[in-house]
């Protein structure tokens, strides 16, 4: 495939940016935050995201959805972050993911079509830790023959407050294992912990959560090689989120220079600035290619997908946060308000590089591929 | 799809059946490759097989037209042969300034008599060209050039003196910038000539790096005659294809950040450090810049092959080869600082045959120039911002 958008992802891309430009610019992040808002997101916007057809991208024709691939749910996030939307679009994508690869026929019947129409609103639950480290599973599955029973906690789970199914990464005798949790279950507790960017995560702690068999997502002890599928989906769409937020936050920088008068000339005019912003580009134009090139990679179902994929998130990781730094130091003082949404792009590409893992995280997993 | 599915088979059968086993070993530097000309010495019989074979397909130049000796092959064939190349770990057959440089230009600005001298040479490796383009007072603001061609009527002369030109003693042409205006403002008074560098009053002087090689040389031109039909393009309008060229010289350089064939950095070092109980390179801070330096990489392949995917969509901007230029000139200097560090003190014998004459030391060294030749690097910022930001004064 080239690694240039289709005619028809081209279009995704644009009514995607027009609708949320209209719809969800960054002062709804704003008023989300200063009302506190009991959900952290808009159900109305949500709405419109199921009327888009957007709730229902990633879900298989046959189950109420478009079927769409990685390129085109990355078109999505990446105006996502381009207008730091609030919204559980990414949380249920990786419960989508989760069902479709590792999802009987009756799981799937029961919870894609709520999926799709975007009734259901569904998370992954992974992290146990402060840093991302999927390999470490702690929380325990006990197999009591026709049911199961969960100890343990979860962290940083994106909309795990509004979630009502949750996608629960646990250890059993048999190895790691994906249950499908209603949020609902005696047993578990969900505490809210509104993050630094204004979304949302929350804090799980199983104590004693019994589940039929028939919540087990694939098979006992099988998980491993579905929750990293999963999770990669996840790692390219964050990605993508990143993305947007490094070509906004630039584009925004670059049209502060030029407007910024200093020293009797606009400051775009001073090299130092010129290079900054030069430098910036490449930057952002290594993540871009590196980013489309893994979701194809995804989509065409390669054996380097997962390398691809490290490179992409570690790059769109390091780019954005360059980005962020840049633009609030470029726009001097005005970058430091409150009033000003430099900031917002900030704290936002703060919780995504952590998610999932940072740059740090996917280097070390691609020296890890390449073994050395 | 299915037209290109077929191709790619094909020519992996023929590649697997034609690429001598020698030439699918990595490069170990830039005197380990093919650069042809009327003074070649092939470093083996598998270099001039491999050689002929490609060229006779046309696959020294895959995308030129079969008239002029290349392969006719469209934009998404000639990257289903690189892909395959890469695959198999096959060597490019031939390296030059013709192929990268030279050879688009004529394709663009040249005339019919031209290109059928001199393209089909270039393709089949036989005359080794160079280019004349910095002077010692014309670096970075190189359209301030003074080497002069004055018209006599059915030739011009040529005087002055060129630095920097890459392998002129071991190039059989030149093609070269001249001022032929010389009351013209800078930029519209120069013209692109071609001449052999036999012709009498060219002589060339090597200049000793600090890698104790000499890639490039001074050269110097002394009431030199070149015929008129070597002018390419219009009198005086030399300038619009020195930057046409230029932005393939700045491909070509950006591209040594992308050698398909060069072993991948982590494994090299992992051999020469070793590993630790878990199979890790066993200097977890080299590791760590290594890793780093590898999504680096990966990403600017990525990137690099979008920019060609972007041309070939009609969505390309010449100015993006200055983005390539200067990451991949940075990531190749990346790449030989860590290069040095996996090698330790092993890589420090200058002279010995152990250590073939310090390879690394002087791969490393002559890395240093990549970002100078071609356009510094702050040139390259200087491009993007103007060009592709649109910066004010930039």
């Amino acid at each position: 495939m080239p690694l240039v958008l289709t005619e028809q992802q081209g279009q995704l891309r644009d009514s995607a940016r027009d609708f949320l430009a209209d719809r969800s610019p960054v002062s709804r992040l704003r008023a989300l935050r200063d009302q506190r808002d009991e959900r952290g997101f808009e159900p109305a916007l949500w709405a419109q995201f199921a009327e888009m057809g957007f709730t229902g991208m990633r879900v298989p024709e046959a189950h109420g959805g478009l079927g769409l691939g990685h390129v085109e749910a990355g078109v999505l996030m990446e105006e996502i972050g381009r207008h730091l939307v609030a919204s559980p679009f990414l949380a249920s994508s990786l419960a989508v993911t989760a069902l479709v690869r590792a999802g009987t026929e009756a799981q799937k019947d029961q919870w894609l079509p709520g999926l799709a129409t975007g009734e259901v609103i569904a998370t992954l639950a992974v992290d146990e830790a402060t840093k991302h480290r999927p390999s470490a599973i702690a929380l325990r599955a006990r197999d009591e023959g026709d049911h199961f029973v969960l100890y343990g906690h979860k962290t940083f789970v994106l909309d795990g407050h509004v979630a009502g199914l949750l996608v629960v990464a646990a250890r059993t005798d048999a190895g790691v294992t994906l249950f499908l949790v209603r949020a609902a279950t005696p047993g578990l507790r969900v505490e809210r912990s509104a993050m630094v960017d204004a979304h949302n995560a929350a804090r799980l702690t199983f104590e004693g959560v019994r589940v039929p068999a028939s919540a087990v997502l694939g098979a006992a002890g099988a998980g491993g090689p579905v929750l990293d599928a999963v999770l990669d989906a996840g790692r390219v769409a964050v990605a993508s989120e990143l993305l947007g937020i490094a070509d906004e936050v630039f584009a925004r920088t670059v049209a502060y220079l030029k407007e910024r008068h200093q020293f009797g000339k606009v400051i775009g005019e001073f090299q130092a600035l010129q290079h900054r912003a030069a430098l910036l580009l490449c930057e952002i134009e290594l993540a871009r290619a590196a980013v489309l090139k893994a979701q194809q990679a995804l989509d065409e179902g390669l054996e380097s997908a997962a390398e691809l994929t490290a490179v992409a998130k570690a790059k769109a990781g390091s780019a954005a946060t360059l980005a962020v730094q840049e633009g609030v130091q470029l726009h001097g003082g005005m970058g430091m308000t409150d009033e000003f949404e430099l900031g917002f792009f900030m704290k936002r590409t703060r919780v995504l590089q952590e998610l999932f893992g940072d740059d740090s995280f996917h280097a070390d997993r691609l020296a890890h591929f390449r073994k050395y | 799809m299915d037209d290109l599915t077929g191709f790619r088979a094909r020519t992996r059968a023929w590649l697997e059946q034609n690429c001598p086993a020698e030439m699918r070993r990595p490069v170990t530097s830039e005197d380990d490759t093919c650069w042809g000309g009327r003074r070649w010495t092939f470093a083996s019989p598998a270099q001039r097989t491999w050689l002929e074979r490609m060229a006779e397909r046309g696959w020294t130049v895959p995308t030129w037209p079969r008239e002029y000796g290349g392969g006719g092959l469209s934009g998404e064939e000639a990257k289903v042969l690189r892909q395959e190349m890469r695959a198999l770990g096959c060597r490019s057959p031939l390296d030059s300034f013709g192929i990268w440089m030279l050879g688009p230009a004529l394709l663009k600005f040249g005339n019919e008599a031209q290109k059928r001298e001199h393209l089909p040479k270039i393709a089949r490796g036989e005359i080794r060209w160079c280019q004349g383009y910095s002077e010692p007072g014309a670096g970075s603001d190189l359209a301030s050039l003074q080497t002069r061609a004055e018209d006599r009527g059915d030739h011009f002369v040529v005087n002055g003196q060129k630095i920097w030109t890459s392998y002129a003693d071991k190039a059989d042409w030149i093609f070269c910038l001249v001022r032929t205006d010389p009351g013209a403002r800078k930029h519209t008074g120069i013209s692109f000539v071609l001449f052999d560098m036999a012709t009498p009053g060219v002589s060339v002087k090597p200049i000793v790096l600090i890698s104790g090689k000499s890639p490039f040389c001074e050269t110097f031109f002394d009431d030199v005659r070149v015929e008129k039909h070597n002018l390419v393009g219009p009198l005086n309008g030399g300038w619009d294809i020195a930057k046409y060229l230029l932005t393939h010289e700045r491909e070509m350089i950006g591209g040594i950040g992308d050698r398909a064939s060069a072993r991948p950095l982590g494994a090299t070092a992992a051999s020469l450090v070793g590993v630790d109980e878990r199979g890790r390179l066993d200097d977890p801070g080299l590791r760590a810049r290594i890793a780093a330096f590898e999504v680096d990489e990966a990403a600017f392949r990525a990137a690099m092959e979008r920019a060609a995917d972007l041309a070939r969509a009609g969505q390309g901007n010449p100015a993006f080869s200055s983005v390539l230029k200067y990451l991949g000139a940075e990531l190749n200097k990346r790449r030989q600082e860590l290069l040095m560090s996996a090698a330790g003190s092993d890589a420090l014998d200058w002279e010995s045959e152990r250590t073939r004459h310090g390879a690394l030391a002087r791969s490393w060294l002559r890395s240093k120039g990549n970002s100078i030749e071609g356009g510094t690097s702050e040139v390259q910022l200087n491009v993007i911002a103007k060009r592709l930001l649109n910066l004010p004064g930039a």
